[in-house]
């Protein structure tokens, strides 16, 4: 087999629909007789619900239904868990609609259906709702300390989970070990903040019994099968389509959110079409949340500067609810130990409640807590000992002869933690020559001669990507020769029109042009996941490159029967099937296909074609032979994986800081990305790019300020920065490629990995920046006011 | 903007008004009410839903349009303001079946776009910029750029497509000029 497209540095497909204007997002979808909903959202972030009066509501022209918790009936059922952990004790979701009491500001109470959206929001100010405030827990301190209040007057403590891992003898090590210090980290809440929001179209269609729903989401699959139970619907008679999603980055993985029940239930009750969206003022207050947590970590190591153990404890803000279980902390505490050799490790963490929108995976989710910590040791055992930080990483690597490595710990999916591959050293290599590392300490001496602060940070991490448990794909050759593919992971931007035909285009020997690809639609493929935790490259990619190898074998198979040779002889190229070393012996591929399917009628040019060629006549026997498996040029598989394939990376960025102001410009940035093999380095690029960003922005200025009576002080983009260009510098990309030994295409996920590690170097480069002021940064994220108030602090500190 | 005189009494908002405008070269009459967004009836009544709401509070840019040939965000903007103006969407830039506007072609050839949602506001303003400056340098791009919000991207891309566009712009302004 050439390899031809894999690799390659393909256009996208997807593009000159994009381009046009003419994508189909959920609030695209424009149906007839269609009506529009408004959810009304709790004010307080804690609060007993007295009485929901909405008769005026109900009352106001144009309005087709009010909701409140005791419209539900049997639907007022917490949502389902996801994710259920032995160590999560006391598991607690979200409700369609309040009933009794909120437990966060923004929690669905009503949810209006009218006419539009205009006379929707109208009726949401005519419910009355009278609601008793109660004591509220802002922040993770405050759910912690003693006789706090509680978030859920039945969860003692507001603690959901606690879990313990340990790894060889990190407190005999710390004991006896000639270095040991102890830091507290801190890391505040984000939001992915997708440049569309979520959304919800439903359509009931009473006469072929059909519930079709077109949702911004990233899990269509479990949501169909989640409708179907709670509608007492046969699953094949509910439709979940996540059609063009306007990015996803984890928040779009939750299910339920209180709209996907809503406004399915609106349809059918109606009878007619139910649009709702979500606007940016709603996202901040109801589109799940993460990254706040508070490690206190031990940490001992030698004179050279080997790490010997880290003791880890950390408090993780889940907010209200767990809807996604502790996955979120269980990954922080897996990816803590980075690719690093650390032997001895203890990692315990308490998951509390707090009166905040809850909590699941967003883009890094979890990840970039524990590369800060991690890093942060690194970069402060060099200053302790007088090393260069990129010197200590290196003595602590895993060698490349090491792997399969053992971290020991039990991960997010259950399966032992084991990277299967990578080659850290060389990651590191590759990015100090990028950076000018060497090169820069001559520049830094200059410029801090001017008065100018610069100062370099590198950051490496390891990643676990492409978890099961499975996902599959459908691809088929149809008459005109294109091929036809499905699976069940949705795409919110990821190129998988492009990426997935790549695999199947070097398989059958055609133009990826020619693969046309259906992502996200429970109807097109009924088995899947979904597209999260970088999975959809390595989980799907796969399933689609097994099939298409199936279907290769069959296009061999009926070419051989009809051209009397051996399957072995025949290949596939340029879009023909033929016999080696006789091309003149040769179909089209669609011309196979038809061959594959014996009908008495067919129909087209291939169809055609095929008849005049008098190949093969009939024979005695089926026209279908067993060994076949069935018409056409078609095959299914499924790819599960064993466990997670562990792609990495090393950061590396010099930035400038202005101490007066607290700015800070990046004046130069390199991500060294080992995400195995790639398939398409404008996509992996792109995706490392966009990562990058939201790292800088996690980084350095996007922090959701909530006060003391949990309300969201920052709930709009005048006020919650999202960076814009001026605050991404040019991006440099290097790849390395250490294939994946566990899947049959070697790669690796890519999608997260650019937001892992920027907090951590953007740390290490403020500190090397501001050295002469004794700057040790243990928070993430900053921002110039807050960098400012920190130097301030140092500098009053160090006069008295 | 309204206020309730009881609970429950009909809200007084519901004027209607017969708004003219040219969108695309095409003319459209409709009957609005007054306080419809600009956004909300490119999307919803004329169905040219390739302008994209992304925050309805006139920062994100995904809403971006030309009115008069200037870009400004049709979420800040009632329909009625644009009475008898003319606007160009993203549609007015390539239909279906022709080739794809220069801007349009750089974001391709470059990567310039991944989920596709902030893209139009992109290539309008994309547009607008480049008209005012058709030889930016990279720091004039980069200002030009920064009323438009990427999540996906990191924008790296967007900057390189920009300076291809304005390559292919100057190009085919210059092959123009000699024919």
């Amino acid at each position: 087999m050439t390899t031809r497209w894999f690799g390659a540095p393909v256009q996208r497909s997807e593009d000159p629909r994009l381009l046009r204007g003419r994508g189909t997002y959920v609030d695209d979808i424009n149906l007839p007789e269609m009506l529009h909903a408004a959810v009304l959202r709790s004010p307080y972030a804690h609060a007993r619900i007295k009485r929901i009066d909405a008769s005026a509501a109900r009352a106001l022209p144009g309005v087709h239904l009010v909701l409140t918790a005791t419209d539900l009936g049997e639907l007022l059922e917490p949502s389902p868990l996801l994710v259920p952990h032995p160590a999560l004790t006391q598991p607690r979701t979200q409700l369609p609609l309040a009933r009794d009491e909120v437990h966060y500001a923004g929690a669905a109470v009503a949810f209006v259906v009218a006419e539009d959206r205009y006379l929707a929001e109208d009726a949401l100010e005519l419910i009355d709702v009278d609601y008793e405030p109660l004591p509220v827990v802002a922040s993770l301190e405050q759910a912690a300390a003693e006789g706090a209040p509680l978030v859920h007057a039945d969860v003692p403590g507001n603690v959901a989970a606690h879990l313990v891992q340990r790894v060889g003898d990190p407190e005999g090590v710390i004991a006896s070990a000639p270095h040991v210090l102890r830091e507290r980290f801190v890391m505040e809440r984000g939001s992915a903040m997708p440049m569309e929001g979520r959304g919800v179209v439903a359509r009931w269609d009473a006469h072929e019994g059909m519930l079709t729903c077109w949702m911004s989401t990233q899990g269509p699959i479990p949501i169909r099968n989640g409708l179907a139970a709670m509608f007492h619907l046969p699953e094949h008679k509910v439709r979940v389509v996540a059609p063009d999603v306007g990015g996803g980055f984890g928040t779009k993985i939750m299910m339920f959110y209180p709209e996907e029940i809503l406004t399915p239930l609106a349809a059918l009750r109606l009878g007619r079409p139910v649009k709702w969206i979500e606007d940016r003022a709603e996202h901040f207050v109801s589109a799940n949340q993460e990254r706040g947590q508070i490690h206190d970590v031990e940490y001992a190591f030698d004179d050279q500067g080997i790490l010997l153990a880290v003791r880890d404890i950390f408090l993780h803000d889940t907010g209200a609810y767990t809807p996604y279980g502790i996955i979120v902390p269980i990954i922080t505490a897996c990816t803590l130990p980075g690719p690093y050799r650390l032997r001895h490790y203890y990692s315990e963490f308490t998951v509390l409640y707090t009166n905040k929108v809850p909590v699941s995976p967003y883009r890094g989710a979890g990840r970039p807590h524990a590369v800060f910590v991690m890093e942060r040791i690194m970069d402060r055992i060099a200053a302790e000992l007088g090393l260069d930080p990129l010197e200590v990483r290196s003595r602590n690597f895993i060698r490349p002869d090491e792997f399969p490595w053992d971290v020991g710990l039990v991960y997010q999916d259950g399966g032992p933690t084991i990277y299967d591959s990578g080659n850290y050293q060389a990651g590191l290599e590759r990015l100090k020559e990028a950076l000018g590392y060497e090169q820069f300490r001559a520049e830094q001496r200059r410029a801090r001669e001017q008065g100018r602060y610069l100062g370099v940070g590198v950051a490496c991490y390891v990643e676990g990507t492409g978890i099961g448990p499975y996902e599959g794909a459908q691809v088929r050759v149809e008459s005109d020769g294109r091929v036809y593919v499905s699976t069940g992971v949705t795409t919110q931007g990821q190129a998988h029109q492009t990426t997935f035909a790549q695999i199947v285009a070097d398989q059958l020997g055609i133009d990826p042009r020619d693969v046309l690809v259906t992502t996200g639609d429970s109807q097109a493929f009924y088995w899947g996941v979904g597209t999260f935790a970088s999975r959809a490259a390595t989980v799907a990619g796969s399933a689609i490159h097994l099939a298409a190898v199936k279907v290769r074998q069959k296009a061999k198979q009926v070419a051989a029967d009809l051209f009397e040779a051996s399957p072995d002889d025949i290949e596939l190229a340029d879009g023909k099937v033929f016999v080696r070393d006789a091309p003149q012996r040769a179909l089209t591929l669609g011309q196979v296909a038809i061959a594959a399917n014996p009908l008495r009628y067919s129909y087209g040019e291939n169809a055609r074609k095929l008849m005049q060629m008098q190949l093969a006549g009939p024979r005695p026997g089926p026209a279908l032979p067993e060994e076949r498996g069935g018409p056409g040029l078609e095959a299914t598989a499924f790819y599960s994986p064993p466990r997670g394939t562990f792609a990495s990376g090393a950061h590396g960025a010099i930035v400038e800081v202005d101490p007066r102001t607290g700015m800070v410009t990046i004046l130069k940035y390199v991500a060294v990305h080992d995400c195995g093999r790639v398939i398409n380095p404008l996509v992996v690029e792109g995706q490392v790019h966009g990562g990058v960003a939201q790292g800088i922005g996690g980084a350095f200025y996007e922090r959701l300020v909530f006060n003391e009576e949990g309300q969201l002080l920052n709930g709009s983009f005048m006020d919650y920065l999202l960076p814009t260009v001026e605050e991404i510098p040019p991006l440099q990309v290097e790849h390395i490629e250490t294939p994946s030994p566990l899947n049959p295409l070697g790669v690796k996920g890519a999608g997260e990995a650019g937001t892992i590690p920027v907090a951590a170097l953007f740390a290490a480069a403020l500190d090397d920046a501001l050295a002469p002021f004794g700057l040790r940064i243990r928070e993430m994220p900053l921002d110039p006011c807050r960098l400012h108030k920190l130097l301030k602090e140092l500098q009053s500190t160090q006069r008295a | 903007m309204y206020a309730f005189e009881e609970p429950g009494s009909p809200p007084q908002f519901c004027e209607e008004y017969d708004l003219t405008v040219t969108v695309n070269g095409r003319l459209y009459q409709r009957r609005v009410p007054v306080r419809m967004l600009l956004s909300d009836f490119l999307r919803h009544e004329l169905q040219l839903t390739g302008t994209h709401v992304g925050c309805e509070h006139g920062v994100c840019g995904c809403c971006t349009v030309l009115l008069n040939g200037e870009a400004v965000r049709s979420c800040l903007l009632l329909a009625v303001q644009v009475d008898n103006m003319a606007l160009t969407t993203i549609e007015g830039l390539a239909g279906s079946s022709e080739e794809l506007h220069p801007i349009q072609r750089a974001f391709q050839e470059k990567h310039a776009l991944q989920c596709g949602f902030c893209t139009p506001g992109f290539i309008m303003s994309v547009h607008a910029f480049l008209h005012e400056n058709p030889e930016p340098d990279e720091q004039q791009i980069r200002q030009g750029l920064a009323g438009n919000l990427c999540r996906c991207t990191g924008y790296h891309n967007i900057v390189e497509a920009v300076k291809l566009a304005a390559h292919y712009l100057r190009s085919s302004q210059s092959q123009r000029e000699e024919a």
